[in-house]
């Protein structure tokens, strides 16, 4: 009790909080952000999280995910919040261990979704892979905070990210704030981050073989969000998560 | 079929428009393969995307019917479902959407705008097979992402397998020729042939080369120049603009 007492709002100071919606951080409130959901995967376990995050109402999901050896955790997330949606993972990896996270973040009016992970290779050859497409309109935001900590014995590390948004509208914003902190010399951490339009020339081209403009938007935004359900095995998963995106795109301004 | 009448155009929008279409007129009845030659920068792109509706060129003056309808009123996708085929100078790539995909829902779409049932997923992949077949092109291809990956020449075939599933009743075909090696030339002129020589179809044919012409033979030859149609004849034209060149032709009147 003493200590939830001393539990304070975050501020805009707070890095992993730079572009968070503060108001509707005010309206989850204190409790809310006390709220963690501890995943342990044993050494050689594996484990799949596939989720669909977001309604009228602000959200927060936080994670905090501890990988044994050669263990593995895949999390895939569709975040379409109609207010602002959160999704946080923290991530410990051990000797060998493999993080995986696909995430997309869509939907117009002004809410703000994100993603914020923290991967934390504490041991060698352990590897991660995030991937985070954002799609959005009206002046709706799509961010992708990653930290990635590699420590000084953590050699052969290989920690990849990757976040592309495509903005349907000029009012629309995407950030995103990769933040690596490397102390092994070992390692490979490839990261990029690219915001873009659609492509009218594949629009026009679609309609004139008869696609009609939603169709043409839904098809072009189906092939932008695949890379981040890429690794999802689970055809119904899949298929789940990509329609939960692709209905929130109806309504889309086209 | 399609009556071009007086048809001036722009582009570069609103504030900075230059016409580029200065009052060009041409009728293709149903039955005939109309070519169109003339020089770089003539407008002869132009005119195909002011056909298929492309946004960016805007019609200022002039009309054109399409089976008596006003095809400048209509929407792209509603032209294709009312059977224009625009085959593109430049097809264009689509990543992550697969040709099989793409064609799939592009033809359905088509169907249910004209109250036609969609094809099941195994009809459509025999349609695609048969006129894969006819433009002999590996079945592989079309599993493929649209154009990603493709040659020059790979992707004119493709534009050819196209047209074969939707089955237009009239194409525009904008260079379909270039980039093409003379065996894959002659594989799409014969599939232009088996796909559009048909008594209720018509093709306007855009190219520089005697060479597709002589496998398409057109029933007419206009000359496209300044943005106007300046002359009219018969496949001899394209023979005399081969022989002689666009400025001797054109100073002859
Ligand atoms: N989008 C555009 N913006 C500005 N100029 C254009 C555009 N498209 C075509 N043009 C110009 O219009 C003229 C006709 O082009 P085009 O129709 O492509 O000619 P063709 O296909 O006969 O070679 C050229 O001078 C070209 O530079
Ligand atoms: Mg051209």
């Amino acid at each position: 009790m003493a200590e939830a007492a001393t539990l304070t709002l975050p501020t805009r100071r707070d890095e992993a909080w730079r572009y968070a919606d503060m108001d509707g951080v005010a309206r989850l409130g204190v409790a809310a952000l006390d709220q963690w959901q501890a995943i342990d995967v044993p050494a050689g376990d594996s484990v799949t999280r596939c989720l669909i995050v977001g309604s009228g109402q602000p959200e927060l999901r936080r994670f905090r995910v501890t990988l044994g050896e050669g263990a593995r955790a895949a999390f895939f997330v569709t975040n379409a919040g109609q207010d602002y949606t959160r999704v946080e993972v923290e991530v410990r990896l051990a000797r060998g261990a493999h993080f995986e996270f696909g995430g997309v973040t869509i939907g117009g009016g002004d809410a703000t979704r994100e993603f914020v992970t923290k991967v934390v290779h504490g041991e060698p050859e352990a590897t991660s892979n995030q991937t985070v497409r954002a799609v959005h309109w009206n002046t709706g935001t799509g961010n992708f905070l990653g930290e990635i900590k590699v420590a000084r014995h953590a050699q052969k590390t290989d920690a990849a990210q990757d976040f592309k948004a495509l903005l349907l509208e000029t009012g629309a914003s995407a950030n995103a704030v990769p933040q690596l902190e490397i102390f092994a010399d070992d390692v490979k951490c490839a990261h990029g981050a690219t915001v873009g339009e659609l492509d009218e020339a594949a629009r026009f081209y679609m309609m004139a073989r008869g696609l009609d403009p939603a169709t043409a938007q839904r098809l072009l935004v189906q092939a932008f969000l695949g890379d981040a359900f890429v690794a999802l095995d689970d055809a119904d998963e899949h298929a789940r998560l990509l329609d939960a995106a692709l209905s929130a795109l109806e309504g889309a301004r086209l | 079929m399609l009556e071009i009448t007086n048809l001036h155009a722009t582009v570069g929008g609103p504030d900075n428009p230059t016409p580029i279409l200065k009052g060009l007129t041409l009728h293709v009845p149903a039955g005939e393969i109309h070519a169109i030659m003339g020089p770089n920068g003539a407008g002869k792109s132009t005119l195909a995307n002011v056909l298929g509706g492309k946004p960016g060129y805007d019609v200022t003056e002039g009309s054109v019917t399409f089976n008596g309808q006003d095809l400048l009123a209509l929407e792209p996708h509603e032209r294709a479902a009312a059977g224009l085929f625009l085959g593109f100078q430049y097809p264009v790539e689509i990543p992550g959407v697969s040709n099989v995909q793409f064609l799939r829902e592009a033809l359905n779409a088509q169907r249910k705008a004209r109250g036609e049932a969609p094809l099941s997923g195994g009809e459509f992949l025999k349609l695609a097979k048969d006129k894969a077949a006819l433009l002999q092109m590996d079945m592989d291809m079309l599993k493929r992402q649209v154009n990603v990956g493709f040659s020059g020449g790979e992707k004119k075939r493709a534009e050819m397998v196209q047209m074969g599933i939707l089955d237009p009743a009239f194409a525009v075909l904008d260079e379909t020729d270039s980039g093409l090696d003379i065996d894959a030339l002659r594989i799409v002129g014969a599939g232009i042939n088996a796909i559009m020589r048909a008594p209720d179809k018509a093709v306007l044919l855009i190219t520089h080369y005697q060479r597709l012409l002589d496998v398409v033979k057109p029933d007419k030859v206009s000359v496209l120049a300044g943005g106007r149609i300046v002359e009219t004849g018969g496949p001899e034209l394209a023979l005399r603009l081969e022989a002689e060149g666009y400025d001797a032709v054109m100073a002859d009147g």
